[in-house]
């Protein structure tokens, strides 16, 4: 049972995502570019209808920082309407634009309305007053609060806008009590807007509206505490047109004392805000005058800032440029290359760090740091993607690269010199397992939250790790593994940290692996936390929480957790499992004496080396590419996709590049060995294939699920004509990728870890579309069943095709050890230079090997559960002792 | 007599299943949809299924009465599509106002049914279910023209406002705004009932809402997430907000628990009997189906459930009898300070 929730009184506005403004929220930006009052761009814009422009105003303000989009098209020439509504609805189709909240901007209500009709989220309204009465008023609020929007109640009543601060309290109030008490608004719904006016006018009366507002913004905030109060700031400095450097000036010192006062948020140019400290100190102290109204008897503090402006003037200021980020200080540049994955400047920003701070490891553990710390935010929070993390990275590591030499000179002269403290992850793929992709993933995301990762690569003995373990002191140990056999390996890690009485907590990761799997079977074997961890995203919460104060609650939690998942796990039914002998009697018939089988146009054994990579490329499937990179959907619409289909769309054209690089340079080798032979089935799961060398027996497993009456259990031997029925055929495959590791080591050694990865993954879809690609000429050509056959690749991937290439160790046929027979067969290591770890993993790892079946009615499926009975016949088939059986197929197993 | 608002914070209320699974079980035809009224009807109208409030109302009667029987506390009109908008489909627009009024009347006369059978039982509820329309104000039809819209903000309110005056008029208990998979949609549909109690000068009734989370993104159709929903919809000041649709119980969880750390109302959920197999039917067990929903009230995270698209009466009873000795989820305690 959890606590009783308790729900704040914030301010909450929404896009396609939630924006909850706290009283601990920094100040809300609101990009205004997308005014055409203030704007002359998107004013000349949305006049020539040019709308597709208009929307990069408003892509450029999220970007540039704004939280909310403001969104005002009040211009005698143009519809208000009409613009409004068109601008809305095609803002709405835009994920990345549409994610923040709109405020609804114009002077007249009818377009405020027409906004309102066309924003899912919650809008802020842009404005409302009592300048026409209270009934007007009232009116238009409760329409706002139809529409669920919350309100910017400008300080403006029937007499005119307030100027005072006096007057600014008084109405805002007024309005507050009729909003609350009339109309039923929350109080954390409405927003004040206090107006803010031109000061250094040159006359004396406006020399304290900055004051004015400021002290109003302070009593407003006391008197109603729930309520934001915002401000358009460009007002300020309306005297000081054309002089940009002036005006940004006079906003942040603004800003500075107002937020300071209460301001909540204010209508800004997101881009251009200059940070208050680093104005220069003569301007700052003029700026600061003048808004705060000191020294300016006789408009003493106007006259020095307008003569500052004329020295500044003639000037001018550069147009603000994309590199514009190159100005700022190095902590900002190093951020801002860390957040953008920008390599470009990093070695001479990171050499301008290093001698501007006492020792290279400050560099690290300060401006570094702390921008991963963004980025790890950021990727928290959703609004980074694992691409980009990657990229950023890759900048962390170029940094530190830089710095090794420096730190290791230091540690010569000083070897007392502490070394960094970061928490340290041990991360290894275990023995027998060459797959990676995901751990160096992991690896990746750690060290961009600010771990110290110790990767130990692929086929780690236990010893190793623990040994490395201990050695490092490692904090948290994570175990990757991607086939069966690793599951294995894991429980013999966990027994043996427990047997060391380590401590540390111990991470699970990888495809084959499970909550469930860890919860029955890798956590009883040690006490001090097992956790499985689906995904690298969610990899960062569990090790910060691990090494927080909370470790004890969530190893508490996640030990209750898996105690029910075992007691559900250990009650499951067993009796929809059926004996093996009836399983082999509802075997899936085929009608064989109609059935020709195709004599393979290939004799024995063809050996195909360096496969044209053009070819092979054409065959890729996308889909899974992106699932590597944590973004799952569909081909290509996962290009689309609403949260993250900028990147993946990013990510595509820079893999495409990368394949056009692989193919032209030949970066890989793509090697294959196929074989044919004559086959029969003994309508039980044997396979027994004619070669020159004599019989070759291949043993199937079959389904022993309780099934409809009617539905057979399936075994690949169901698919090869029985012995008595005729001579049919099969075949097997072995594919490889030579080449990937030369790459991947010569990325790892630039610290690229984005193109380490992005080729890892690569070849991963190279070998799997050669496979693709090599069934199809098996199909047609080599075994020839199926000449004409002729489908997109779309199709193929969808397996529309006719027979099956099931592979050992999968669903179909999960035995691993199978593949040992195929070796010999085809003879594949001597052939094609694959070799076989002792989990039968094959290195290197992007490898496929498989049988090939013709029968046009064979079809893939998932073994599932089997029972002991069909266990012991299988060891005694496969002529293994029940123990080594047992050790391969428990995962099988019931 | 207790009303809704008694009875959620002393138990888990149960809302009925799916409709139209129900109703393809009596394999209507053409000439059963039609009935005597309709039978010279110039388009054909088989599959309108909120048409059978007029022409075979027994049916729906009965339909709902299992429901009640299987342990429902709160039923839901047939009138998933009775708006002008979506009437269009079957050029049955003027009939939208009736067929609430009708389909309200069938739940009442259901309702009158079981409770001459359970004399002095608890009281049951009747929902006036208020769908999504066939037509969505944040997308467009048109992917050349993102910018389109094939109806407007106005033009909903108007069917909604239709929809809503029929069944309060037919007199239902609440209203259900549910199935949303476009916010603006919602939006809509509460503008219109907000108009319509103010032009009325009547209490308003309750509103629920219900959200449909369309796949693994944990975002609406028109690309929300769950809590920026919510928050686009809490000016209905609404009795409950929930999820239903789309996702089965399994994949509805991890929202469902977002939902109750985030709403300062009630909680709802009637997912989906699964996800559809090969056949794009459902066929999650009622057992299975009431074992998820136990869990979340186990949890505390609930307090209305039931089920949607495939769930029947035996799952229904399933969930009824899986809930009934677990507590509700307390509301939350809402702030109207800074501590």
């Amino acid at each position: 049972m959890s606590d009783t929730v308790v729900i704040k009184p914030f301010l909450r506005l929404a896009g396609l995502e939630p924006l909850v403004i706290r009283p601990e929220t920094n100040f809300v930006n609101v990009g205004e570019r997308t005014n055409v009052t203030g704007s002359k761009k998107f004013a000349r814009l949305i006049r020539e209808n040019n709308y597709e422009e208009a929307l990069s105003v408003a892509r450029q303000q999220v970007e540039s920082g704004a939280q909310v989009l403001d969104v005002n098209m009040d211009d005698a020439l143009l519809d208000g309407v009409l613009a409004m509504t068109t601008y809305l609805n095609l803002l709405q189709s835009e994920p990345d634009i549409a994610r923040i909240p709109i405020m609804i901007d114009s002077s007249k209500f009818e377009i405020i309305e027409a906004g309102l009709k066309c924003v899912q989220g919650k809008c802020i309204v842009n404005s409302i007053s009592m300048k026409e009465g209270e009934a007007k008023f009232i009116e238009q609020a409760i329409i706002c609060q139809s529409y669920g929007a919350s309100v910017i109640v400008m300080a403006f009543d029937e007499k005119g806008q307030a100027d005072s601060k006096d007057r600014k309290v008084e109405i805002c109030h007024r309005a507050y009590k009729i909003l609350t008490e009339q109309v039923g608004f929350d109080p954390q719904d409405i927003i004040f807007d206090p107006n803010i006016f031109a000061v250094a006018t040159g006359l004396e009366e406006h020399n304290n509206y900055g004051v004015d507002f400021i002290e109003a913004t302070r009593e407003i905030k006391a008197l109603m505490p729930l309520t934001k109060v915002s401000g358009g700031v460009s007002n300020l400095s309306f005297s000081f047109r054309g002089n940009d450097h002036v005006r940004e000036a006079m906003h942040s010192v603004f800003l500075f004392h107002a937020i300071k006062a209460g301001m909540d948020m204010g209508i800004v140019n997101a881009g251009q805000l200059v940070v208050y400290d680093e104005i220069e100190p003569n301007l700052r102290d003029l700026c600061e005058d003048v808004i705060l109204n000191r020294n300016n008897d006789n408009n003493e503090a106007t006259e020095k800032l307008i003569g500052f402006a004329e020295t500044v003037k003639a000037k001018g200021k550069v147009e603000v440029k994309d590199e514009a980020w190159r100005n700022a200080t190095v902590e900002e540049r190093l951020k801002h290359a860390l957040v953008n994955g920008i390599t470009d400047y990093i070695d001479t920003d990171t050499e301008e760090a290093r001698l501007k701070y006492p020792r290279p490891l400050d560099v690290i553990e300060g401006p570094l740091m702390a921008g991963m710390n963004v980025v790890g935010d950021l990727f928290g929070a959703g609004k980074m993607f694992l691409p980009q993390v990657v990229k950023s990275a890759r900048v962390m590591k170029k940094s530190v690269a830089w710095l090794t030499p420096f730190i290791e000179e230091e540690k010569r002269n000083n070897p007392l010199a502490s070394q960094g403290n970061a928490p340290k992850v041990l991360l290894a793929t275990v023995k027998g397992d060459v797959h990676d992709i995901g751990k160096n993933i992991v690896g990746v995301v750690l060290g961009c939250n600010g771990y110290d990762i110790v990767d130990l690569g692929v086929m780690v003995p236990a010893d190793k790790i623990l040994d490395t373990a201990e050695k490092e002191k490692a904090d948290i140990i994570g175990l990757s593994g991607l086939i069966t056999p690793s599951l294995d390996e894991m429980v013999h890690v966990a027994h043996e940290m427990k047997r060391r009485k380590m401590t540390q907590p111990l991470l699970i990761g990888g495809a084959t692996t499970s909550r469930m799997h860890t919860a029955v079977k890798i956590a009883p074997q040690y006490d001090h936390g097992v956790l499985h961890i689906l995904d690298a995203s969610r990899s960062v919460t569990a090790v910060s929480t691990l090494l927080s104060k909370e470790k004890e609650v969530l190893l508490k939690k996640t030990r209750e957790e898996y105690d029910a998942l075992r007691t559900q796990f250990g009650n499951k039914d067993k009796k929809n499992l059926i004996p093996y002998s009836e399983a082999v009697i509802t075997k899936e018939y085929f009608d064989w004496k109609s059935y020709k089988p195709t004599k393979p146009q290939t004799d024995g054994v063809k050996v195909l080396k360096g496969y044209d990579l053009g070819t092979i490329a054409r065959y890729i499937d996308w889909g899974p590419f992106f699932i590597a990179w944590e973004m799952p959907g569909h081909f290509p619409e996962v290009l689309t996709d609403k949260i993250f289909g900028t990147e993946a769309t990013r990510l595509y054209n820079e893999a495409q590049k990368l394949v056009e690089k692989i193919v032209a340079e030949k970066w890989f080798s793509a090697d294959g060995v196929i074989g044919f032979w004559p086959a029969t089935s003994n309508n039980g799961d044997t396979v027994t294939l004619e070669t020159d060398k004599g019989e070759v027996k291949l043993e199937m497993l079959r389904q022993q699920l309780k099934k409809a009456v009617g539905q057979p259990n399936f075994s690949l031997a169901d698919f090869v004509c029985p012995a008595e029925l005729g001579t049919d055929f099969m075949g097997s495959f072995a594919v490889t990728i030579h080449g990937a590791k030369q790459h991947i080591d010569r990325f790892a050694a630039e610290h690229d870890e984005y193109n380490k990865i992005l080729v890892q993954v690569l070849a991963d879809r190279f070998v799997e579309a050669f496979a693709e690609c090599l069934h199809e000429k098996v199909r047609k050509e080599y075994w020839g069943y199926d000449a004409n056959e002729n489908l997109s690749n779309e199709e193929l991937i969808r397996e529309k095709y006719k027979g099956v290439r099931p592979a050992p160790g999968y669903p179909a046929c999960p035995d691993h050890t199978e593949k040992l027979k195929l070796f010999s067969l085809l003879n594949v290591t001597e052939n094609i230079g694959i070799d076989l770890t002792e989990s039968l993993a094959m290195n290197p790892p992007a490898s496929v090997c498989g049988w090939y079946i013709g029968h046009p009615q064979s079809h893939y499926f998932g073994l599932g559960k089997i029972n002991r009975d069909q266990l012991e016949d299988y060891a005694k088939r496969k002529g293994m002792s029940l123990d080594e059986a047992e050790k391969w197929l428990r995962p099988v197993l019931e | 007599m207790k009303t809704i608002q008694d009875c959620l914070k002393e138990r888990i209320l149960v809302i009925d299943g799916a409709m139209g699974t129900m109703i393809q079980r009596h394999k209507l035809e053409e000439a059963d949809y039609r009935g005597e009224r309709f039978k010279d009807w110039h388009c054909d109208v088989k599959g309108n299924n909120d048409l059978l409030n007029l022409t075979q109302p027994d049916i729906i009667i009965g339909i709902h009465k299992q429901y009640l029987d299987a342990g429902a506390d709160i039923i839901e009109t047939n009138t998933f599509s009775s708006t002008t908008i979506a009437m269009a489909d079957y050029e049955m627009q003027s009939l939208a106002y009736e067929l609430n009024v009708a389909a309200a009347q069938c739940a009442s006369k259901a309702r009158e049914l079981y409770y001459a059978e359970h004399p002095g039982c608890e009281p049951r509820f009747i929902a006036g279910a208020i769908g999504p329309l066939n037509k969505t104000l944040s997308l467009s039809p048109d992917v050349n023209n993102p910018g389109f819209r094939a109806v407007t903000f106005d033009e909903v309110v108007t069917a909604y406002y239709e929809q809503v005056k029929g069944l309060v008029e037919g007199g239902v208990d609440l209203l259900l705004v549910e199935t949303i998979f476009d916010t603006l949609n919602a939006k809509a549909a509460i503008f219109a009932i907000k108009k319509y109690f103010r032009d009325t000068q009547q209490t308003p009734l309750p509103v629920s809402i219900s959200g449909t989370i369309t796949d693994a993104s944990g975002r609406t159709l028109s690309g929300q997430t769950l809590e920026a929903f919510y928050t686009s919809v809490m000016h209905a000041k609404p009795l409950s907000i929930g999820l239903n649709c789309a996702l089965g119980a399994k994949e509805m969880r991890p929202h469902i628990e977002e939902l109750s750390q985030i709403a300062s109302c009630y909680v709802s959920a009637y997912p989906n009997a699964g996800l559809p197999n090969a056949m794009g039917e459902y066929d999650e067990h009622p057992a299975d189906t009431a074992h998820y929903l136990e869990d979340w009230a186990n949890e505390g995270w609930v307090n209305i459930v039931g089920g949607c698209c495939g769930t029947t009466p035996d799952h229904i009873r399933h969930i009824a009898e899986e809930v009934k000795k677990i507590s509700p989820r307390r509301l939350p305690l809402v702030e109207t300070s800074f501590a």
